[in-house]
C-alpha cells in the first residue's frame, strides 16, 4: 500500500450563489520518497488539492466525498487534535510566499524551538541545537546569527530557505510545496528548487509539487497530474507526459511555451481562457478550447459537448478525453481484426 | 593600471567610434550615461545626525541605475532582463518620463526629452506609449472599457469629433481581439488576459511608434500569455512599432527579442542580437542566467551554481558589481569597474575575465 493514497477527493465551496465544485474526483497515490508535480493554471484548483489532503479546507469550503488515506489513517475523517499530530509533523508544507509563513514578530530561532517543541518533548537547548543543524542542511552561511534575526532582515531567498529548513524539521514523511519558487528570481529559484530535490532525496522525503511552470516539474518530479477546472485530465510519469502529451490541454500548454516555438514565430497559443468553476460548460469543461472535438471524418463528436470524460489508460498514463479514447478504441478494434 | 582611465573617457563619449555613429544614425531611442538614485533619508531635517557631538548632514541613497548607455533602433524588439532590483524597470520608467534622471541623458528621434516639461512632453507621449505589469492595478477601475479608450484619443486628439472617436476605439478594440459591444464594461469584469489586451489597445489608440512595455506578460497564465505575446507580435508587424521590453523571462526574450540587454545591480553587463546571447553568453552573470531556465528536456536542475546573493544597491561593490558571486573574479575584477567592450560578433560584453580571454 502506498504511503499516501488519495480517492475520488471531492471539494466543494457552499457559496451564496451556489454551490462550487472546486475539485472533482481526485485519485492519486504517492510512495514514500516519490516526487508528484500538480501542474496546471491558476484557478484550475491545484492549490485546493493541496490544501484539502491536510484537511485545511475553511468555509464555506467542505470536502464532499472521497478518502485521503495517508499511512493507515484517513486524513479527512480524523478529529482537529489528531490531525495536528499530522500536519508540520509527519507532512508539512512550504507555501509562495514565505512573509506568510513566517511569524514578523518572532526570531528565526523562536519559530523553529516553537515548532519543535509543540510536537516533541525536548528543551530548548536540545531543540536550538536541531534547528541550527536544519540551517545548516539548507546551506544557510552563518546559521548561529540567522537563528536571532527576524525574517524582515533576510532576503527572499534566504527566508524559502529558512521556510525549508522548518518543513524539514520534524524529518517528515511528505512535503506539500505549493509554488515554493514563484516569488523568487530565476537564478533563486534555480539554486531553492535544486536544495529541495537534495534534501528530499538525501533524507527519502516524498514530494508533492504544485506549480505552472513545466520546466520545474520536468526537473524535480517523477510523475505529475495536470488539472483543469477542478478536475485531473492526464496524469502518469512525467517524461511520458512531457514528451508525448495526450490531451489536447496537456499538448496545448506544452507547444504554448516560448521554448516550444521558432524565434520570432507565432506562439501555439490555446484560444479563450479557463472558465469558472461556477459556470461549467457540458461535457467536457475544455470542449470550447479545444481543436479535436470533431472526428477524423469531420463530424462533429457529440460526446465531447455532452458527456464528461472518464479516465482511459494509455500506456502508463491515464488520460480524461473522449479524442483520445475513441482513437484507442479504434486502435483495438483494428488490431482485434487483424 | 593606466587603462581604466583612458577607458573611462572612451565610455564617456558615446559617439566616439564609427560603429557606434552608426548605430546612433538610425536608432530612436538614445540613453547615455544614464543614473538614477533614489532618496533613502527623507527631506532635509531627517537627514541631521549627531555625530561625535557636532551636528552633520547623512545622506543615504538607492543606486537603482549607474551609467547605462542604450541604443534602440527602429523596428526593434530591445529586451532588458535581469532579476528583481537590478534596475530594468527604472530604466523603463525613466525613458517615459515617469522618473527624472539624476545624471545623463535620453534622446528620442535626436532630440533630448529628459528634461522637458510635461507641456512639452506630450507630443512625445503621443509617439511612445506603455504598457505595464499588472493590468489589474493599470486600469482605472471607476472607468469604463470604453471611457479608458476614449480618454487618449481626447487628449492628444482635441479636435476630433465624436464619430471619429468612436470609429477608432472600435478599430483598436477590434485589433486586439476585444469584441466592441464590451465597451460598457468595467476593468473587473475581464480576465487578466482580457486586461491586459485592453491595456494594449489603450496604448495603440493613439498609433505611437515606440512602446515600452514593462513585464507585460508576467501576470498571466502560460496559455494567456502566449495569447498576448502573439499579440504584441502582430502589432509589431502591422504598425511597425518599436519595443522596449522588460522582462526577468529569458524563454519570452529569446522568442520576442531583436537584441538582449542583460543588467545587473543597475548596470548593463551584456547586450547582444538575441540569437547571438542565446548561442554563446559571454558574461559569467547572463551564463549563470541561462543555465537557471528550467527547460522541458531536463530531468534534473542544470544551473551554474552562482554563490552569494545580489548585493544591497544602497552600498555598491567596488569594483565589478557581480565580483562578489562571480566564479572568475580576480584582484582586478573587485577594484575596476569593467567597461562595455565590442567582441567580433558585435556583442558588447563588461567582463574583466572576457576581455583577458580568461573565459
Amino acid at each position: 500500500m502506498a504511503l499516501l493514497e488519495v480517492n475520488n477527493l471531492d471539494v466543494r465551496f457552499a457559496l451564496r450563489q451556489g454551490e462550487v465544485h472546486a475539485l472533482r474526483d481526485i485519485t492519486f497515490t504517492l510512495e514514500r520518497g516519490e516526487r508528484l508535480g500538480i501542474v496546471g493554471e491558476s484557478g484550475a484548483g491545484k492549490s485546493v488539492a493541496a490544501f484539502s489532503l491536510l484537511n485545511l479546507i475553511s468555509k464555506p469550503g467542505f470536502i464532499a466525498g472521497g478518502t485521503v488515506n495517508f499511512d493507515g489513517q484517513v486524513l479527512n475523517r480524523m478529529s482537529e487534535r489528531g490531525l495536528r499530530k499530522v500536519r508540520g509533523n509527519r507532512i508539512s508544507m512550504i507555501f509562495q510566499d514565505p512573509m506568510m509563513t513566517l511569524n514578523p514578530v518572532l526570531s528565526i530561532g523562536e519559530q523553529m524551538v516553537e515548532c519543535l517543541k509543540a510536537h516533541r518533548r525536548i528543551s530548548s537547548k536540545e531543540a536550538r541545537a536541531i534547528a541550527l543543524d536544519k540551517l545548516r542542511q539548507v546551506q544557510i552561511p552563518s546559521p548561529d546569527t540567522r537563528l536571532d534575526q527576524y525574517p524582515h532582515e533576510l532576503s527572499g531567498g534566504m527566508r524559502q530557505r529558512i521556510i525549508i529548513a522548518i518543513a524539514l524539521l520534524l524529518d517528515p514523511d511528505i512535503i506539500i510545496a505549493d509554488e515554493p519558487t514563484t516569488a523568487l528570481d530565476v537564478t533563486i529559484q534555480a539554486e531553492i528548487m535544486a536544495l529541495l530535490l537534495e534534501l528530499c532525496e538525501q533524507h527519502n522525503v516524498g514530494l508533492i509539487l504544485i506549480t505552472h511552470d513545466l520546466g520545474v516539474v520536468s526537473q524535480v518530479t517523477q510523475r505529475m497530474l495536470v488539472m483543469y477546472a477542478g478536475r485531473v485530465i492526464e496524469q502518469g510519469p512525467t517524461r511520458e507526459i512531457i514528451n508525448d502529451p495526450q490531451h489536447p490541454y496537456t499538448q496545448g500548454l506544452i507547444n504554448a511555451l516560448p521554448q516550444m516555438a521558432t524565434p520570432g514565430e507565432k506562439l501555439n497559443q490555446i484560444r479563450g481562457s479557463m472558465p469558472s468553476l461556477s459556470n461549467l460548460p457540458s461535457g467536457c469543461a475544455f470542449h470550447p478550447r479545444c481543436d479535436f472535438i470533431n472526428r477524423a471524418d469531420g463530424q462533429p463528436r457529440p460526446a465531447c459537448t455532452q458527456q464528461v470524460p472518464g479516465f482511459v489508460e494509455s500506456g502508463n498514463c491515464r488520460v480524461a478525453c473522449h479524442m483520445v479514447a475513441e482513437m484507442l478504441e479504434d486502435r483495438r478494434l483494428k488490431e482485434e481484426t487483424s | 593600471m593606466n587603462a581604466p582611465a583612458e577607458a573611462m573617457t572612451d565610455n564617456r563619449i558615446p559617439t566616439h567610434t564609427p560603429r557606434q555613429n552608426e548605430e546612433s544614425a538610425d536608432s530612436l531611442l538614445q540613453i547615455r550615461d544614464l543614473k538614477k538614485r533614489f532618496s533613502l533619508s527623507g527631506d532635509f531635517l531627517d537627514q541631521l545626525r549627531f555625530k561625535g557631538g557636532k551636528l552633520v548632514r547623512h545622506q543615504e541613497h538607492v543606486h537603482a541605475i549607474n551609467g547605462v548607455n542604450l541604443d534602440i533602433k527602429r523596428g526593434e524588439a530591445l529586451c532588458v532582463v535581469g532579476e528583481s532590483g537590478c534596475g530594468k524597470s527604472t530604466v523603463a520608467r525613466t525613458v517615459m518620463g515617469l522618473l527624472t534622471p539624476s545624471e545623463g541623458e535620453i534622446r528620442y528621434d535626436g532630440n533630448r526629452i529628459d528634461n522637458l516639461s510635461s507641456r512639452q512632453l506630450l507630443p512625445y507621449r503621443k509617439r511612445m506609449q506603455m504598457i505595464f505589469q499588472n493590468p489589474y492595478a493599470s486600469l482605472n477601475p471607476r472607468m469604463t472599457i470604453q471611457q479608458t479608450l476614449e480618454e487618449p484619443l481626447r487628449l492628444h486628439h482635441p479636435n476630433w469629433k465624436r464619430p471619429q472617436i468612436l470609429d477608432k476605439v472600435e478599430e483598436v478594440m477590434r485589433s486586439v481581439g476585444i469584441d466592441p459591444d464590451w465597451g460598457k464594461r468595467f476593468g473587473h469584469e475581464f480576465s487578466g488576459g482580457q486586461r491586459q489586451r485592453i491595456a494594449i489597445a489603450r496604448a495603440l489608440a493613439v498609433d505611437p511608434e515606440f512602446i515600452v512595455a514593462d513585464e507585460p506578460i508576467s501576470a498571466l497564465d502560460v496559455s494567456i500569455q502566449a495569447q498576448v505575446l502573439n499579440l504584441l507580435m502582430e502589432a509589431q508587424q502591422e504598425r511597425n512599432l518599436t519595443y522596449l521590453f522588460i522582462t526577468h523571462d529569458l524563454a519570452v526574450v529569446e522568442h520576442f527579442g531583436t537584441r538582449v540587454a542583460v543588467m545587473y545591480l543597475g548596470t548593463v553587463c551584456e547586450i547582444a542580437t538575441t540569437a547571438t546571447l542565446f548561442e554563446k553568453p559571454r558574461h559569467p552573470y547572463t551564463q549563470a542566467l541561462l543555465s537557471a531556465i528550467p527547460r522541458l528536456k531536463d530531468d534534473r536542475p542544470q544551473h551554474i551554481r552562482l554563490t552569494g546573493e545580489v548585493p544591497t544597491p544602497v552600498n555598491l561593490p567596488s569594483g565589478c558589481v557581480f565580483h562578489g558571486r562571480c566564479p572568475y573574479a580576480n584582484a582586478r575584477c573587485k577594484q575596476e569597474i569593467p567597461l562595455l567592450q565590442t567582441q567580433d560578433d558585435g556583442t558588447r560584453v563588461a567582463c574583466h575575465a572576457v576581455e583577458e580571454g580568461r573565459l
